[in-house]
């Protein structure tokens, strides 16, 4: 069995391969490089020195979001478009629950975030333990997430590129319970994401959709007009 | 011995899915697509994102469909061409990347088309082109005349300077409160007036063959606007029918001109506005008087679709050109010749 792992679902865009258990390729970088024009050469470039041919692979997984919208689509139109054209299984994984695996066996909760502008993030809440979710992934004023997780009292490591962004908010509402990764454990790893695909179950192909966790704009401003009317 | 080449072509620039495939660029094989228009007909335009949504979710349909209709496996296409730009960033990547991922998965040679020349190499689906050639692509995006000496040559003679004529119909259409999309709308209403407006015709400085539709536009606005404030009521027929003799008139003489100048054989038009029966019925009527060949593809044809792109990516194919995995989609893709 080969996995190929793709993750674009915030700026930083990693990749990887794993043959059964074994990772024998991972490729992570944090450049703020436009994945469109990125993802596809480093994929090719990843499986030539690594000697895999695409009609090897067994098995995508992707990182399916919440997270940057067009980086989200990017990966997953790769990905859907390599499981259904090599007509291999696709394991979609929350882009946040890839995150959190950077901290698994913390002792406490697993606070993943990837910062969404204006004071809010897509944010997630997991267990260290078993990286089972505590909160479900969600776009939310950081704050008001933060004083959901607060009143778990437990100690919460908060990961991902865009802690710093709201650093601030976190250590005023958290206290001693906030606990931050340190740099090399910031980044997402298609590594974690394809162990997480492998407890994971495949999704049809076709139906295998972004998870935004938001409406567009646009709908929203609609909802509003329209309640305004009715 | 000369092998049949079958092209898969993919296009997503705006805020239809697309995907078909053409064998030998001249017959069309099988061509899908999947239209987003009701899902924007609220907004009263395309939204991008909402655009990029569906054509995330209906990019492997439209391709499978495609390849299903067509009776054909992966290892039959000679090359899979995508419509590279212009047209909305984030539409333009998912066919980008989805091409591109294809064309890893099978090992085919990958190729970015323009949006324009797709519109254009339509035509050669119903009869092959003659050169030299004058193309006039209208559309919600573009007004544009070019100029072509053989295959893969293109020269942009004339374009416009600030609305597409396809965005000016369809804000006209909204200040006289017709629904998305709005051309054929303003098309069907125009036939119903005795009593045309007399709005302006923008010529531009002599000589030129660009275009502009902005002022007309506003003069259709100042005109409601003026109407609104003296508390007339407008017949909506007589403003759809003014607008678009002063667009037709515009239109058809400066195509009429270029194709005089250059000298052309063939006259074509293309893109969703070619579709408008005014403008058409008076392309044909000056050119039969002339003697130039015109054509104007069938609507499903001049409206986006992937056969046009799978059409122009074969000319690309043939003359060597290959793309590569950095390929992206290029909203502001100028259009360069292949030759
Ligand atoms: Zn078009």
């Amino acid at each position: 069995m080969i996995y190929l792992g793709i993750d674009t679902s915030n700026s930083p865009l990693s990749i990887a391969l794993a043959k059964d258990d074994t990772i024998i390729i991972e490729e992570t970088s944090n450049l703020k490089i436009n994945h469109s024009l990125t993802a596809m050469p480093a994929i090719e470039e990843m499986m030539r020195k690594a000697k895999v041919t695409p009609a090897q692979l067994t098995h995508i997984a992707v990182a399916q979001g919440p997270g940057s919208y067009t980086g989200v689509r990017i990966g997953l139109t790769i990905a859907k478009t390599l499981a259904w054209s090599l007509k291999i299984p696709l394991h979609p994984v929350s882009s946040l629950k890839v995150l959190a695996a950077n901290g698994q066996y913390f002792d406490g909760i697993i606070c993943p975030l990837m910062d969404a502008r204006r004071g809010t993030a897509f944010i997630g809440a997991y267990n260290g333990k078993d990286l089972e979710p505590v909160i479900a992934d969600q776009h939310s004023e950081v704050k008001e997430f933060l004083t959901q997780l607060k009143e778990l009292g437990q100690p919460v490591l908060f990961v991902g590129i865009d802690v710093e962004i709201h650093g601030e908010v976190i250590r005023e509402v958290m206290e001693d319970l906030a606990f931050f990764a340190d740099p090399q454990h910031r980044l997402p790893r298609a590594s974690n994401l394809i162990m997480l695909a492998q407890q994971s179950d495949e999704q049809d192909v076709h139906h295998a959709v972004p998870d935004y966790r938001r409406i567009t704009e646009a709908e929203a401003n609609y909802i509003k007009v329209q309640g305004g009317e009715g | 011995m000369n092998e049949d080449i079958y092209i898969l072509g993919i296009e997503t620039s705006c805020d239809e899915t697309a995907a078909s495939i053409v064998k030998n660029g001249t017959e069309i094989i099988s061509n899908i697509v999947a239209s987003q228009i009701e899902s924007h007909k609220r907004f009263g335009g395309v939204v991008p994102e909402i655009a990029s949504r569906h054509h995330v979710e209906q990019i492997t349909l439209v391709i499978e469909e495609a390849l299903e209709k067509a009776d054909l496996i992966p290892a039959q296409l000679s090359a899979v061409a995508v419509t590279e730009g212009p047209g909305l960033v984030g539409a333009l990547l998912i066919g980008v990347n989805a091409a591109k991922a294809f064309a890893f998965a099978h090992q085919l040679p990958i190729l970015g088309v323009h949006h324009i020349a797709g519109h254009i190499y339509a035509n050669r689906l119903e009869q092959e082109m003659e050169f030299p050639l004058l193309a006039l692509v209208i559309s919600g995006g573009h007004t544009e005349l070019i100029y072509m000496k053989e295959h893969g040559h293109f020269e942009v003679i004339g374009e416009t300077r600030d609305d597409a004529a396809g965005e000016a119909y369809d804000k006209v259409a909204r200040t006289l409160n017709l629904p998305y999309p709005g051309g054929p709308h303003i098309d069907r209403l125009a036939h119903e007036s005795s009593n045309p407006v007399d709005f302006p015709r923008v010529w531009l400085e002599e000589g030129t063959y660009d275009f502009s539709f902005s002022g007309l536009k506003s003069s259709v606005l100042n005109y409601m606007h003026n109407a609104a404030q003296r508390g007339e009521s407008v017949a909506p027929e007589d403003v759809a029918a003014g607008f678009q003799n002063s667009v037709v008139e515009v239109v058809t003489s400066k195509t009429l001109r270029a194709a005089d100048q250059y000298n052309v054989r063939q006259v074509i038009a293309a893109g969703g506005v070619a579709a408008n029966k005014g403008l058409r019925a008076s392309l044909e009527k000056e050119f039969a008087a002339k003697g130039i060949p015109f054509f104007i593809p069938p609507l499903s044809l001049c409206t986006d679709n992937a056969a046009m792109i799978a059409a122009a990516g074969t000319v690309m194919f043939e003359k060597g050109i290959r793309g590569n995995m950095a390929m992206n989609g290029r909203p502001g893709m100028e259009m360069d010749s292949w030759v």
